[in-house]
């Protein structure tokens, strides 16, 4: 055997692993998974401001973290999701206008997927609603993964490569991946 | 009584022109299969008949086949003549598909999504226009103009009893005249793969008597009604104070929301899902609480909730008749 040879081996090698990583990113989980870690302690929202009508809102009986940051799917929906609640009534297409900008690099609650999601269910001062109880946990994990990727910190593999309707930015997997900085006060996070 | 949808059963005009031409087709068809498979046989019989001793047959490369070319030649003016006909009729049909006299036309707008059917009926009063998804009332023997818009992908409109199929085009309005002579229950569906329920993706046409429809229409536009019940009083707290109000909507409530069917009318409705399942609480509520398990894929999240919570739902919802 030439080294050669082998070295064209471990390339071959290589290229098929790296082929084969590709295979998850448009699997669509089309169920939610039916059990799960037992819904935590309700959390009482850091914010009154509530999309909606203020009332019970519809609590979840099973809570499943379903982030995942490197799947098409998920942040196509993120993405679809973020049109259809109106994110963009306050942050643009990420842009930001009356609420912060998603597309830079400054991140005031934290960039952790953990900290968005409790950004987006918890609400924060000066303008975020909460979202717990209106919209389902899934979704807002699929939220999650498409805010991380308007500035760069998805896959560029799986990010949305087009809208839907006109975009005044460019397409999230050609967006250059911007080093957090978290700003603000730091929820911890719980999920390591 | 399950909705009909059958081609050769019109029960409009348009569709009795189609179906007048499906007619013609297949009679000229039949005819042409006929010649053939007698000249075939005939050709068969009056083949010469030969066995191992017989000298090979050179007739045809010393003399002229003038008699061949004959029987070619009137056969191909034949061909000929059958397809100009089949064509004429074809251009025929759509003359008269065109024709169809609209005076006094109900409007109707129908918006196709992954996996369902918005339905408007526009008027120019506002007060007088509502929206209702997966089923349309039209009266019998006045037309209709649907208008057909796309949400998200290509979607087809067919409702064999009454008309030929018509896309619906992401950023184009398409319009599709008909006119019901015939009242029933006629089952459309979607006729241009759109994803993965394109098969569950149905519509159902009722043709009433004017009298019936007028009734149907005023029903329409009434506001859903305060509920009374304290469960359903509980489910309509949830509604709009929970993730349903995200996506849908019902009149005379603050549920404005246009990304899943209006749900102001939705206990008068006979299935759920776009004719997935029949309209009862316990489909409604095994719907609410996993839509996925119907139609895999479906927009509508699941909802893990408290059984209570979901029982309160269903209530509400069978008040909105």
């Amino acid at each position: 055997m030439n080294a050669r040879f082998d070295i064209a081996i471990l390339l071959f090698a290589a290229l098929v692993a790296a082929l084969l990583a590709g295979c998850d990113r448009e699997l669509r989980k089309l169920s939610k998974p039916d059990s799960g870690p037992a819904s935590p302690a309700a959390v009482a929202p850091q914010v009154e401001i509530q999309p909606g009508q203020s009332g019970p809102g519809l609590k979840e009986t099973v809570a499943v973290r379903t982030f995942d940051g490197n799947n098409a799917y998920e942040m196509n929906q993120g993405k679809k999701l973020f049109r259809w609640y109106n994110c963009g009534g306050c942050h643009a297409q990420g842009g930001g206008g009356m609420g912060p900008a998603l597309m830079d690099e400054k991140w005031i609650y934290g960039h952790d997927p953990d900290q968005i999601y409790e950004t987006i269910m918890n609400g924060r001062p000066n303008g975020m609603p909460s979202f717990r109880g209106r919209i389902p946990e899934d979704q807002a994990w699929q939220l999650v993964a498409y805010v991380r990727s308007m500035s760069g910190l998805a896959s560029k593999a799986a990010a949305p490569s087009r809208a839907d309707g006109l975009s005044a930015s460019p397409p999230e997997n050609t967006r250059a991946h911007l080093t957090p900085q978290d700003t603000g006060p730091q929820p911890p996070v719980k999920t390591p | 009584m399950s909705p009909m949808q059958r081609v050769l059963e019109s029960a409009g005009t348009q569709a009795a022109h189609i179906e007048h031409l499906w007619w013609i087709t297949v009679a000229v068809c039949a005819l042409v299969f006929v010649a053939i498979m007698i000249a075939w046989l005939w050709a068969l019989r009056r083949a010469p008949r030969a066995d191992e001793a017989t000298p090979p047959d050179v007739a045809i490369a010393t003399t002229a086949e003038s008699k061949s070319r004959r029987v070619v030649t009137g056969a191909v003016a034949l061909s000929a003549l059958g397809l100009v006909a089949l064509l004429v009729a074809s251009v025929q049909t759509d003359r008269a598909l065109a024709k169809l006299p609209l005076e006094g036309a109900i409007g109707i707008r129908v918006i196709g999504h992954q996996w369902w059917w918005d339905v408007y009926y526009d008027d120019p009063d506002p007060l007088k226009t509502f929206s209702t998804a997966n089923e349309i009332y039209i009266p019998v023997g006045k037309p209709v103009v649907i208008t057909l818009q796309a949400a998200d992908v290509i979607h087809s409109l067919w409702i064999p009893n009454l008309h030929g199929k018509r896309d619906l085009i992401p950023g184009h309005t398409l319009t599709m005249p008909i006119k019901a002579e015939k009242a029933g229950k006629y089952r459309a569906q979607c006729a241009e793969f759109c994803g993965l329920q394109h098969a569950f993706m149905a519509l159902t046409v009722n043709v009433l008597p004017q009298p019936d429809y007028d009734r149907w229409h005023d029903a329409q536009l009434q506001s859903a009604p305060e509920p009374a019940a304290d469960a359903a009083k509980r489910g309509h707290d949830l509604f709009l104070s929970g993730d349903c109000m995200m996506c849908h909507a019902i009149q005379g409530t603050t549920a404005n929301a246009r990304f899943g069917p209006d749900l102001t009318h939705i206990a008068s409705r006979e299935t759920l899902g776009a004719g997935r399942i029949a309209n009862t609480p316990e489909n409604m509520a095994a719907w609410i609480a996993d839509p996925g398990k119907f139609k895999p894929g479906v927009n509508m999240p699941a909802h893990r909730v408290a059984k209570a919570d979901l029982d309160a739902l269903v209530a509400y919802l069978g008040t909105l008749k």
